[in-house]
């Protein structure tokens, strides 16, 4: 199902981020502690660098032979048992997600988090076919009893605080009591989704990795729902989106390597599961079929794209972890899946430009997002490439427009562009009258709104300074 | 190289703010430079670097002030600016404006390797070792176009360090961003003050009472933050600490 996106009131969603104490508590405990955790995982792992270097090039090497992998895969997987689903759009996928239910007569799907299926709008398509759908990693437990999207790729319900979770199972699990222990807030979800295990149809997970040579579907995660989700259900669905795929078991694990490191500062994840195939004869558990949907969604068509380097990405949330800005202002803001700077490349691809117009702004270049990223994404030039067609679609507020293209005609003149400086230098001491800082600008002020300005020294500007021979 | 201009000639990019806003920054930058044995020029057809273009999305006005910065300052063995940020858009960014063009990419390079911020040039280029005294604690603040663009990570410290009668007090997140971003700054004020408002505290934090930096965009936006939450505390640019220059203070030392 389409998703709504409401990256176009980014500013007043950030502006209410800013304002939410509850979210800013909760992501400054977490944003500083998964910094913390990355450095430390990065200095006790020598080979960092070059496991970064190798695993950009595993993803680069994928993403040129796409076409050769996914046949690969398709026929490995194949011949392990499962069935292969091509969906070329979000909405395909998702049809083919809810036909595979209905044929399998299913009341209960259960649920392990996946941003793919939150990019196709898969929730919202189980919940439309009348489904009883059960996320069952314990973050997305929690949004879904809040009725909130996630807020982070890898910690889907950062923005809530231990508190809000105590307050929201008092009520949902029916004890009535206000939980002050994590791990009591844990064993309280175990108590509420154990029997909803049993009782699926169907399950439904993503995808790390496709192992292109084997046919084998691999999940990282931590909690141990996903083995229950994929394997205890009649029918495990996979869907993926087709930059998924590795070559083979070892080019996976190198991924693995720099993955929970860059994630969460782990050297791996509690459950690293490869799936090949449902179950055999012989074998104790396992589906009894298994269905991979291979979902495009606009991969293709970003393959032949400047900002196809975005497919690399491997969401692991470094880059988010690191960002100043997601640091204040939390995923919900962002206005739709993906959040932070890779959040910034993708949901103007899926939503429209038009409509994210402000994601790639809302960006100070520090270039911290392309130190961390694994998979070496250069995602700052990609903002700036965003950043270039917005304007070359006219897409800039005018304000902005006429500015810059006012001061674009003045700094191509050098005499001009010196006359300019001396005038402004002078009119804002006039304007500062004497006062070392200046509290309020003439025309914007935006910067004067929380910060004072610094009145320019006296004598005039540097260069007719330099120029009458002082130095 | 024949035509390699002599080893001792330095254009300086002065930089639109302090050009406008606080010559003393390019006034001591100057004074450095000469003092380690070169001749300062500073060419008369230089603008801006063309971020506030370039960053927006307007690539044709940067492309047009690149080709001006390479005809303007490629005569001159090295060019130095008084700004990561500013130097990091010349030295590492020009290449994506000149992507469709042999000829200007290779006369790009071949300035590029010419270009040093500041701090660099004075530690890596012209072995420079301070020899004034500045009493007190200061801390510094490094600019993310240094550290990540142009690498330059412990030459502002060294050069800092070498002064006598200091104390450096460091951030314990050196590598934070302090939330100018050029127009992010004024686009999303708020977003801007909140992240200026975590690097004041991790500032004030230090216990320092002189905070360096070697961008002025980073020092105005955190000095503009630290003075409306009322701390009283002293900004500098690393050149003008260096230079000891620290006595031509903006608009205290007269008035307009």
């Amino acid at each position: 199902m389409t998703i709504t996106y409401t990256s176009d009131h980014f500013k007043e969603q950030a502006h209410q981020a800013l304002g939410e104490p509850n979210l800013q508590r909760a992501l400054d405990r977490t944003t500083t502690l998964l910094q913390a955790r990355r450095a430390r995982a990065y200095a006790e792992f020598e080979e960092f660098e070059s496991t970064r270097d190798a695993a950009s090039r595993i993803k680069d090497h994928v993403l040129r032979h796409l076409d050769h992998y996914l046949e690969r895969f398709e026929t490995a997987a194949t011949a392990a048992g499962c069935k292969v689903h091509w969906a070329r759009t979000a909405d395909e996928a998702c049809a083919i997600v809810v036909d595979l239910c209905k044929a399998a007569r299913a009341q209960t799907v259960t649920r392990v988090k996946s941003m793919l299926g939150e990019e196709i709008g898969l929730p919202e398509a189980l919940d439309g076919a009348g489904l009883e759908r059960v996320e069952t990693d314990l973050a997305e437990h929690i949004n879904q009893l809040a009725g909130d999207r996630p807020s982070h790729i890898v910690i889907p319900a950062l923005h809530k605080t231990r508190e809000e979770v105590s307050e929201l199972f008092r009520e949902a699990h029916g004890h009535g009591r206000r939980i002050e222990e994590v791990a009591e807030l844990v064993q309280s979800a175990r108590l509420a989704l154990r029997e909803k295990y049993f009782k699926a149809d169907v399950g439904i997970s993503g995808a790390n990795f496709l192992i292109a040579d084997t046919g084998s579907v691999c999940t990282v995660t931590n909690e141990g729902n996903a083995e229950l989700t994929m394997e205890l259900p009649r029918v495990h669905i996979v869907t993926a989106g087709i930059e998924k795929l590795v070559p083979s078991m070892d080019h996976a694990a190198v991924l693995l390597r720099v993955l929970a490191r860059s994630a969460l500062g782990m050297e791996i994840t509690q459950y690293t599961t490869f799936l090949t195939g449902p179950r055999r004869p012989g074998d104790r558990d396992g589906p009894e079929e298994m269905h991979i949907v291979l979902v495009d969604a606009g991969r293709t068509e970003l393959l032949a794209d400047e900002l196809a380097p975005i497919l690399k990405c491997i969401r692991c949330a470094a880059c988010i972890n690191h960002c100043p800005v997601y640091g204040q202002i939390g995923g919900h803001a962002y206005g739709g899946i993906y959040q932070g700077p890779m959040g910034s490349v993708l949901t103007p691809m899926a939503a429209s430009l038009a409509k994210a117009k402000d994601l790639p702004h809302a960006c100070t270049l520090n270039g911290r997002c392309v130190d961390v990223c694994p998979v070496k994404i250069p995602l700052t030039d990609l903002i700036r490439t965003l950043r270039e067609r917005i304007w070359q679609q006219q897409l800039t507020d005018r304000p902005t427009r006429w500015g810059l293209g006012l001061w674009g005609q003045v700094v191509r003149r050098p005499a001009l562009y010196r006359l300019a400086s001396r005038i402004s230098a002078r009119a804002l001491r006039v304007w500062a009258r004497g006062k070392p800082m200046i509290k309020r600008l003439p025309l914007d002020g935006a910067w004067t709104k929380s910060r004072d300005f610094p009145t320019p020294e006296p004598g005039g500007t540097f260069m007719e300074r330099y120029r009458r021979g002082e130095r | 190289m024949n035509d390699r201009p002599a080893k001792s000639e330095v254009a300086l990019f002065v930089t639109c703010l302090a050009d406008a806003i606080r010559p003393s920054t390019a006034f001591a930058a100057a004074r450095l430079i000469e003092a380690c044995g070169f001749r300062v020029h500073v060419p008369d057809a230089q603008t801006c670097c063309g971020q506030p273009a370039f960053n927006s999305g307007d690539t044709a006005t940067a492309r047009a002030l690149a080709e001006r910065f390479v005809e303007a300052f490629e005569p001159y063995a090295y060019v130095v600016a008084p700004s990561g940020s500013c130097m990091g858009m010349l030295k590492t960014h020009l290449p994506h404006l000149f992507a469709d063009d042999p000829a200007w990419l290779e006369r790009h390079a071949a300035l590029a390797e010419r270009c040093y911020e500041l701090s660099s040039f004075l530690a890596d280029v012209a072995d420079f070792t301070p020899e004034g005294r500045y009493a007190g604690r200061v801390t510094y603040h490094h600019g993310c176009s240094a550290l990540r663009e142009l690498g330059v990570r412990t030459q502002p410290e060294r050069l800092i360090t070498a002064l006598s009668g200091l104390s450096y007090m460091p951030l314990a997140h050196p590598e934070a961003c302090c939330g100018f971003g050029g127009t992010f700054c004024v686009k999303y004020a708020d977003i801007s003050t909140a992240i200026a408002d975590e690097k004041v505290d991790d500032i004030l934090a230090t216990g320092a009472k002189t905070l360096i930096g070697g961008d002025l965009g980073c020092l105005f936006n955190i000095q503009g933050r630290l003075h409306r939450r009322g701390a009283d505390m002293e900004v500098l640019h690393l050149a003008e600490l260096l230079a000891g220059s620290t006595d031509t203070r903006p608009a205290e030392a007269s008035g307009s």
